[in-house]
């Protein structure tokens, strides 16, 4: 079985919300829809106060290369255009909507065939991309067409598709395999098309034999598409991971993988490009997973984009329990805890993760012993103790020297630290004062 | 509940910890413990208690008087040094005193006036041990005779390695004496077995990893086997070479210690590979019969070096 060669850690799985077909999350009476939802400048509010909006119309335009078009998710009535505090605590500009019935544009397809003919040229199929707003969803929101519009001089030769899910509780990936995998199929046609590259290869941890077997039989149908069961470890999800993984080739220090001649896509996204090219649809809606040892049930939800924390736990759960320590959206390795339940969810948001107190507890520092599991646990072959060390001695030059831009915060070294040191906080800070020394010197 | 917790990922933690570590290094040294008071009874349980004891008691003491900081003595990293100090001296009735001597010397100087575990850079036991060595030569060198007595007067003989120094090995010394533990020697150097056993453990546990006991036996074996083979006569067969004196105990319990050996697998073969040569340099050519402890202390020395040099492959380059 493929795996990533260097590093890694086991975490506890919990994948306990397996089982729970995905449920279509009811919308609200307010959608408060943010225009940066993506890695890259906000875009631009294009309605107004009083405006009537219809589901799926164009409310932020990305007048920006690194930028996304913004859809609205319900019908309505533009409230204001304000800001919002996304749930990281951070004010972000924002459409406030008053709901109003459900009216979608007339140009989307909502009957449920499946069309898998697609006729688009593949500068055609990028141009539908950047209009529908499509972003990656596997975390980092990169908006999909400028992936897809291959730089003059390089060239795409593997399409790789991540359908790991290596983080821990996360579940959503593998319910859009389980109930939609002709759709995802159709999806991957598409990019592969757009891409020009013969093969896509869809890497699945082996930790979901179901979902292995629905898409090795789905992708029988198409040409084209290569089913690659992955070990379980931690973070086999991870972009150069992967790429490392399923082709064996290695992206180098601060290259992208198309320098690899890969592109990498999340199996959620293929879903969102099915509907995209296909239906018309915008991405206007994220499946997530609201799960926690504590909770009373686990539910995968379709929601609209805009629905708030608060919004998405009164529906499923009720309320958080007594003994709640954390919130976190995304999974336990690399998910970011939640300061405020008040804000709206946004693209890419994968789980709505709710830790026991107990289970959220850190356990207090104590000395180095200097047994290298951080070193040898890190996937990127980085030394995390040192970094530590360097960071806490404002020697940023050298940090930067023994290449701490490298690391990808995948956590495996504060996860296998013995004497419980936040090695990757210290990393975090270490690499934007980096960031902040490199800046200053340009 | 009004305010939520929040912190930088990742939420979620492996059950490793130092004390778990310390613990398991423990329970890995109870093979060559028992096997000690086999064959060297009731002294080599009293030395031992008595070592552990002072360890711990030094440590408390330092860190509540002098350090004024809250006590580590549970995360068990005092017995760990109080055991291997122990292991490292003869099972003799006059080492009950001179050992408490040697537990504050490696407590004291070795560990806590560089800050406590993890900031040391000489492995603390061995430390103390040498520091016995050289305060000691007579008591720390008279060895008593392998078999289990209650009597605190044991008879005392010769190790094979000292013997050998002195004119030839003992004729009625077999690879399987050495093998089970019945040689004179430091209490818990003498039966390769036991060792052996507490060395898998630890493997298998992730704690050490094969490179340094395979560099520091293999270099040991290679080395002394080239001058075996020049001159039979002057120098020691390779195989009797690795399973006599300290090099077992050495190679696997004082060696691998993490915080005064290298980090990177590369850093750890040469670690292993400097400890082997130089305990065979000081073996051969050396005033002393025994040469691994000056050879560990000195390799940890080079610790910082090799952690400099020997660095992790990189995956991008």
């Amino acid at each position: 079985m493929k795996t990533f060669r260097m590093g890694g850690v086991h975490p506890e799985e919990n994948k306990i919300s397996n089982d729970a077909a995905i449920e279509v999350m009811p919308v609200g009476k307010q959608m408060v829809v943010l225009m940066n939802q993506h890695l890259g400048a906000p875009a631009t509010p294009i309605v107004q106060k009083g405006d009537k909006v219809k589901v799926g119309q164009l409310i932020g335009e990305a007048q920006t290369f690194m930028c996304a078009n913004v859809h609205s998710p319900v019908s309505g009535t533009v409230l204001k255009i304000d800001t919002c505090k996304d749930a990281f605590g951070l004010a972000k500009p924002a459409v406030y909507i008053t709901v109003e019935g459900d009216e979608w544009m007339e140009t989307i397809d909502r009957t449920p065939d499946i069309k898998r003919e697609c006729t688009l040229e593949p500068k055609e199929i990028v141009a539908k991309l950047k209009e529908m707003g499509i972003v990656g969803l596997g975390g980092a929101t990169f908006p999909t067409h400028i992936k897809y519009s291959v730089p003059e001089g390089k060239k795409a030769e593997y399409l790789i598709i991540n359908a790991a899910e290596c983080e821990p509780y996360l579940t959503s990936d593998l319910r859009v395999m389980l109930e939609h995998a002709e759709e995802v199929c159709v999806g991957v046609s598409i990019l592969r098309k757009a891409l020009g590259v013969p093969n896509a290869y869809i890497g699945i941890e082996s930790n979901k034999p179901q979902a292995i077997a629905k898409m090795q039989e789905t992708a029988k149908q198409f040409e084209g598409i290569i089913i690659e069961p992955l070990k379980v470890k931690y973070p086999q999800g991870a972009e150069k991971q992967l790429i490392n993984a399923i082709t064996g080739r290695k992206v180098g220090s601060g290259k992208l993988p198309i320098d690899s001649g890969c592109v990498v896509s999340n199996v959620g996204s293929c879903f969102a490009v099915y509907e995209a090219i296909q239906k018309n649809k915008p991405l206007i809606e994220n499946i997530l997973t609201v799960t926690g040892k504590e909770l009373p049930s686990q539910h995968n939800y379709i929601v609209r984009i805009g629905t708030t924390y608060n919004e998405i736990i009164a529906h499923s759960i009720g309320q958080l329990p007594e003994t709640t320590g954390k919130v976190i959206s995304g999974g336990t390795m690399m998910g970011k805890a939640v300061v405020n339940l008040e804000a709206p969810t946004v693209k890419g948001n994968s789980s709505i993760l709710v830790m026991g107190e107990k289970e959220a507890r850190r356990n207090p520092e104590s000395n180095c012993i200097r047994c290298g599991k951080c070193m040898h646990a890190c996937p990127m072959g980085l030394e995390p103790y040192l970094f530590s060390a360097l960071v806490k001695n404002n020697r940023i030059e050298e940090a930067k020297e023994h290449n701490i831009l490298d690391c990808i915060e995948c956590g495996c070294c504060f996860f296998s630290c013995p004497a419980n040191k936040p090695l990757t906080d210290e990393i975090r800070l270490g690499k934007n004062k980096v960031r902040a020394m490199m800046a200053a010197k340009k | 509940m009004n305010l939520l917790n929040i912190s930088g990922s990742p939420h979620v933690h492996s059950d490793e910890s130092t004390k778990k570590i310390m613990w398991r290094v423990n329970l890995a040294l109870v093979p060559a413990l028992l096997v000690a008071i086999t064959f060297f009874g009731i002294n080599a349980l009293l030395v031992s208690l008595i070592s552990v004891a002072s360890c711990v008691l030094f440590q408390w003491l330092i860190e509540k008087f002098i350090l004024k900081q809250p006590t580590t003595i549970w995360d068990g990293s005092a017995i760990v040094t109080g055991l291997l100090l122990a292991f490292n001296v003869p099972a003799t009735a006059q080492m009950l005193w001179i050992v408490v001597i040697g537990a504050l010397v490696a407590i004291g100087i070795g560990k806590m006036s560089f800050g406590g575990l993890g900031k040391n850079p000489f492995n603390p036991a061995l430390v103390g041990r040498v520091f016995l060595l050289i305060s000691f030569p007579v008591q720390m060198t008279t060895w008593p005779k392998p078999g289990f007595t209650m009597s605190f007067d044991a008879a005392t003989g010769a190790t094979p390695l000292g013997a050998f120094k002195e004119g030839a090995l003992p004729a009625d010394v077999t690879l399987m004496d050495a093998f089970l533990g019945h040689i004179g020697g430091s209490m818990g150097e003498i039966s390769a077995i036991a060792i052996l056993l507490g060395a898998i453990y630890l493997l298998c546990r992730k704690i050490i990893t094969w490179h340094i006991p395979v560099a520091f036996i293999g270099t040991a074996f290679v080395f002394s086997g080239i001058l075996w083979l020049i001159n039979p006569e002057s120098y020691m067969d390779p195989v009797m070479t690795i399973f006599t004196g300290g090099i077992m105990l050495g190679a696997c319990f004082m060696a691998t210690d993490m915080v005064t050996s290298p980090m990177a697998k590369s850093g750890q073969l040469i670690f292993g590979f400097g400890c082997g040569l130089l305990t065979i340099v000081i073996r051969n050519w050396g005033a002393y019969p025994e040469g691994v402890s000056f050879a560990i202390l000195i390799m940890n020395s080079v610790t910082p070096l090799l952690n400099r040099w020997c660095k992790p492959k990189r995956f991008a380059v």
